[in-house]
């Protein structure tokens, strides 16, 4: 099948989403980003890689962990950065999608990290760029999110080691969760043994079954003997139509993860968040803040991912433009 | 081409080499760090038989090339491991064939990011034609001359063995 993400060599070209990546591919990217990992420690904290290369943030939605980890992965691959603001920006004043594009097109950029509240705006960009560009989806809509999810890939690994033993839950606002989309699409391709998804019918999708996990409404029978929990926020911003939960109060109640909820788990489980945390809604400040959780290593983490992603894709358009 | 008897001869020629540059220049703090993976290789017999207290660096220069632009990342490369402060340490830096000098300035750059080193001293196992850059060796295992097109590969880590090979075969 033809995927607009990879060259006609299978290399990554954009970063749209997951699904429709193999196995081989995503292991790349987390062994990419394993050997970029301790670019920080130098005294000089960067590498030459996209010395003379521009990327520019285009970033449609509020976001500040995204969005800074990105601006200084580019940083560090010594790409020049720039942000767009798109409060001030002509969106605002009318300007279509497709104009914008053109425009910091015009400008030569080489790289177009996109955040956008509409599911596929990162895939309909990247039909229409030139060939030399390449997209990073951010985040769209309630469709995807890949390089979070290869962040948390990264932190299962380094912390687990192999994935096929373990048993992974996803616990929250499934519904609108695209964290958990690209999460679910990952830990399968990667071969892990159980997905579980966790929460009250109002926040898990019909037929989410059809991609492979197992449901559960009852916290504690969900998380029994996982080795992984990976919880979600509330996107209150998304339930702004239709009555969801009670209260925040109430939802704590049933499905908040507490040191006593905790119990129930592997021994050895690890919490993980994408952030950002609201503490007594979702998660217990005792277990954010405990040894089981590797919710920082996940920030960490992510810079590493978000280098090695942006690496390996101007590699392959770079190539291309020389070949030509 | 050479049976792992020759090699580790070379090899032990470049050590009695370094140690005399080493007493003639006054440096017995030294720190060794190889080039992945065929310098690396070089790198641990060396240490070996100077005795050298200080643990074995290794870098990668995979994000220092200069060929990014034109091949892409290459895959599967492991992470430099410089495990101690290179400021003002003297530093020998091996390698097992110098030819156009490009993997020597990556490798000069990368080590400059981890801080200014008092001096480095490059050692190579084999040294030969198609410099393209002006970079030459301290000390040299044995030198070759071969067509151009044709391409020396170290083979290992055991045993070491010579490759020429024709490129694009």
């Amino acid at each position: 099948m033809n995927n607009i993400q990879l060259d006609n060599q299978g290399r990554l070209k954009h970063f749209l989403g997951i699904g429709g990546l193999k196995r081989s591919l995503l292991i790349d990217i987390l062994d990419t980003a394993a050997s970029l990992i301790n670019v920080p420690e130098k005294s000089v904290k960067k590498v030459p890689l996209l010395r003379g290369k521009t990327v520019v943030n285009l970033f449609f939605e509020p976001s500040t962990r995204t969005r800074t980890t990105f601006e200084l992965a580019a940083k560090r691959l010594s790409a020049d950065v720039l942000n767009f603001n798109i409060d001030t920006s002509s969106s605002s004043k009318g300007e279509n999608l497709i104009d914008m594009l053109h425009n910091l097109q015009a400008m030569h950029c080489d790289m177009f990290i996109v955040r956008h509240g509409a599911g596929g705006a990162a895939y309909f960009m990247a039909q229409h760029v030139a060939p030399d560009i390449s997209i990073i989806n951010a985040g769209d809509g309630q469709h995807a999110h890949p390089t979070q999810a290869m962040l948390d890939m990264y932190t299962i690994r380094q912390n687990k080691g192999d994935f096929a033993p373990l048993r992974v839950a996803i616990v929250g606002d499934i519904r609108h969760s695209r964290v958990a989309r690209s999460d679910i699409q990952a830990l399968t391709i990667l071969g892990v043994s159980q997905v579980r998804v966790v929460g009250p019918k109002t926040l898990i999708p019909k037929g989410v079954e059809e991609l492979g996990v197992k449901v559960f409404h009852d916290l504690k029978a969900g998380l029994k003997e996982v080795d992984v929990v990976i919880m979600l926020r509330l996107q209150r911003e998304r339930m702004l139509r239709g009555a969801f939960l009670p209260s925040a109060y109430e939802y704590f109640q049933y499905y908040g993860l507490t040191k006593e909820v905790l119990k129930v788990t592997h021994p050895d489980a690890i919490v993980m968040h994408p952030g950002p945390i609201n503490r007594g809604v979702e998660i217990d400040s005792n277990v954010a803040d405990g040894p089981y959780s590797v919710i920082l290593q996940q920030v960490s983490n992510g810079i590493a991912i978000r280098m090695a992603v942006m690496a390996m894709t101007l590699g392959a358009v770079s190539e291309k433009k020389d070949a030509n | 081409m050479s049976s792992i008897n020759q090699i580790d001869m070379l090899i032990c020629s470049m050590a009695n080499y370094l140690n005399h540059h080493l007493k003639t220049q006054n440096r017995d703090d030294v720190l060794m760090v190889g080039i992945q993976t065929g310098g690396v290789w070089v790198a641990e017999r060396l240490h070996a038989l100077l005795k050298l207290p200080k643990p074995l660096g290794q870098l990668n220069i995979a994000f220092y090339r200069d060929d990014f632009s034109r091949i892409g990342l290459h895959p599967h490369v492991k992470p430099s491991s410089l495990p101690l402060e290179v400021e003002n340490h003297h530093i020998i830096l091996v390698d097992d064939v110098l030819h156009t000098g490009r993997t020597i300035r990556a490798a000069l750059n990368e080590i400059f990011d981890y801080g200014r080193p008092a001096s480095v001293t490059l050692a190579v196992l084999v040294e030969r034609n198609g410099r393209e850059l002006p970079i030459q060796p301290d000390i040299i295992g044995c030198s070759l001359c071969v067509e151009p097109g044709k391409h020396i590969k170290l083979c290992g880590p055991d045993p070491l063995s010579l490759e020429i090979r024709t490129l694009h075969e």
